[in-house]
């Protein structure tokens, strides 16, 4: 029966042409157009090619020899493990408290959830406020505590910190959100038949809970990766164009850096190049690390 | 019944210190901020922490704010680019996800991959091609406000639609058939089923699908760095970023214009945050 309403196949197109056409028009071939780009000459923004590049992979040369590229890859890569740690590691360690209050969960949820719907342009202005060298929220706190000299949290020992705090900051209710409907999907019958053989609090999370939250954290895990590349709008807000030194480079950072900066559109194609190669292989590293055991 | 095993002792305090202590790492800043754009600079660099009460107190930085830059003209922008983008994804995903979840047809599995592969493409590696596109059709950074926005709300809506058309089958799919029948049986063809049925049907998913596509769409500012050139088209997010180049050390203004964008979307964030929290994790859960 429902088959028949279906059968006849016209519509078919009218319903998936638009969101499709739009696709491909501003997705797929943008995306390997961009592939190729990466091997031509662009002179300048939203100027066609001028033929190929001498040789064709000059680019890629380029990339292996630039040194910014290098450093806004391990910023990368310890931005996607800070994330790891502390934004997935906070987030599970909040929501399985929440698991075990009995009031004033769903304020905890909002409230953690806020920072996520504030733009990370304002946050990164509130954060340039707060880390004010003369004198922001934390060092006007610092002196109050009876320290002496000013710290400088954009020098170079500090900016990775103070780049990475906010975003992990930014992100931790989100991962708690996803991790307590995870939660709330764990039988209480298991939790109480462990109470009735005498289990404590403790030992019911650490053999009850963390175990089937174990699929829900790789879920985390994996957004967490994905979602360290996309960082863009915070580390430029707070750090535009890698200062200080080039030293707080990302890898998106740079792109748009390399590409509006600089001028250098067919390099920064190359980076984005890089940028996906470099997606795919650590959210398959992370697939094949946290996703072996099947409860 | 589900929290009866819990009864009130020391290490439950211990659990809402720490629960109450991250809660306030969330709020504190953002009050802080409100209340320093009501005091003038010299306050927020040695006072920062009081509240602005009597001689504190002064509007001073939201007036500077109104003056210098235009944020009435950059809300009205982001108003309008926001909604765009939301009412063109829910528009173009509902049709997509309807005819994917009803029609059998054999390039359906094909379309369900290039849609997972398009959730997969950072922004980063599409912008340059799409620029030029743009640029080829006369509409990037032209004086017309009308093309500006043209040009940041394509790509964003692009930016969406996989995400949305992934929510929206999921929701589709668990719709009951029946009521598509009923309606057949009546002699409505596909398109009045689907406008007549499915559509009111897919309200609450469709109000999730809108609420993240206009949050983002209102925050994402690389787009906007690119499509949003002159200052009269700035929408909200960019203006803000502008302001840190312009005004680098007036900190009372940078609070004053934080504050303005971050008041309306508390305010909406109260009353929406169910569909809000849903819509921003659904794709998650989902895949």
């Amino acid at each position: 029966m429902g088959a028949n309403i279906y059968k006849n196949k016209k519509p078919l197109f009218f319903f998936l042409i638009p969101a499709f056409a739009f696709m491909i028009v501003f997705l797929w071939y943008p995306f390997f157009m961009n592939v190729l780009n990466s091997f031509q000459k662009i002179a300048g923004m939203g100027q066609a090619a001028k033929g190929w590049n001498e040789p064709w992979y000059l680019n890629y040369q380029t990339l292996l020899t630039d040194k910014t590229i290098w450093t806004s890859l391990k910023n990368t890569l310890i931005m996607t493990l800070v994330t790891i740690v502390f934004q997935v590691g906070i987030a599970v360690i909040l929501a399985v408290m929440v698991d075990n209050i009995s009031h004033g969960a769903k304020f905890f949820r909002t409230v953690y959830f806020f920072p996520i719907v504030i733009s990370a342009t304002a946050l990164g202005l509130m954060f340039n406020l707060i880390f004010l060298y003369d004198k922001g929220m934390i060092n006007q706190l610092l002196e109050m505590l009876g320290k002496e000299t000013l710290t400088d949290w954009k020098d170079t020992g500090h900016a990775l910190f103070t780049m990475m705090l906010p975003v992990v900051w930014q992100y931790v209710g989100f991962y708690f959100v996803i991790l307590v409907t995870g939660l709330n999907n764990i039988s209480q019958e298991l939790y109480e038949v462990a109470a009735i053989d005498g289990a404590t609090r403790w030992q019911r999370v650490r053999y009850i809970t963390l175990p089937l939250l174990r699929n829900v954290i790789c879920t985390c895990v994996v957004l967490a990766v994905t979602g360290a590349l996309k960082v863009f709008d915070l580390p430029w807000v707070m750090f535009p164009k890698g200062m200080p030194l080039d030293k707080t480079f990302l890898t998106g950072t740079y792109m748009y850096y390399q590409t509006m900066e600089t001028r250098n559109v067919d390099y920064g194609a190359t980076i984005a190049v890089f940028i996906v190669v470099l997606g795919v292989v650590m959210s398959k590293t992370v697939n094949r690390i946290f996703r072996e055991k099947e409860y | 019944m589900k929290k009866k095993l819990h009864k009130f002792s020391p290490g439950m305090c211990v659990i809402y210190a720490c629960l109450i202590l991250w809660a306030a790492t969330t709020i504190y800043p953002i009050f802080w901020i409100i209340i320093n754009a009501f005091k003038n600079k010299g306050e927020i660099l040695s006072n920062s922490f009081a509240l602005p009460l009597g001689d504190l107190f002064t509007t001073a930085n939201f007036r500077t704010a109104f003056k210098r830059v235009n944020i009435f003209g950059a809300y009205r922008n982001s108003l309008i680019i926001s909604a765009s983008v939301a009412a063109v994804v829910v528009l173009l995903a509902g049709m997509a996800a309807f005819a994917l979840v009803r029609y059998q047809f054999k390039l359906r599995g094909v379309l369900m991959s290039m849609i997972i592969a398009g959730m997969m493409f950072p922004v980063f590696s599409t912008i340059i091609p799409v620029l030029r596109m743009l640029q080829s059709w006369g509409i990037l950074n032209q004086r017309e406000l009308w093309k500006s926005m043209l040009a940041t709300i394509l790509p964003q809506v692009a930016g969406n639609l996989s995400f949305a058309i992934v929510v929206l089958t999921g929701y589709i799919k668990s719709l009951p058939l029946e009521l598509e029948e009923a309606a057949f049986l009546e002699g409505c063809n596909a398109y009045q089923i689907f406008i007549k049925v499915v559509v009111p049907l897919t309200k609450p998913s469709f109000a999730t699908v809108a609420v993240f596509s206009f949050l983002w769409s209102y925050n994402d500012l690389f787009t906007q760095m690119f499509t949003l050139r002159l200052q009269p088209h700035w929408a909200i997010t960019r203006l803000l970023k502008e302001l840190t180049a312009m005004e680098g050390t007036n900190y009372g203004l940078m609070a004053a214009s934080v504050a303005l964008v971050v008041i309306p979307v508390i305010i909406v964030y109260i009353f929406l945050q169910k569909y809000i929290i849903k819509g921003m994790t659904a794709g998650a859960l989902k895949g």
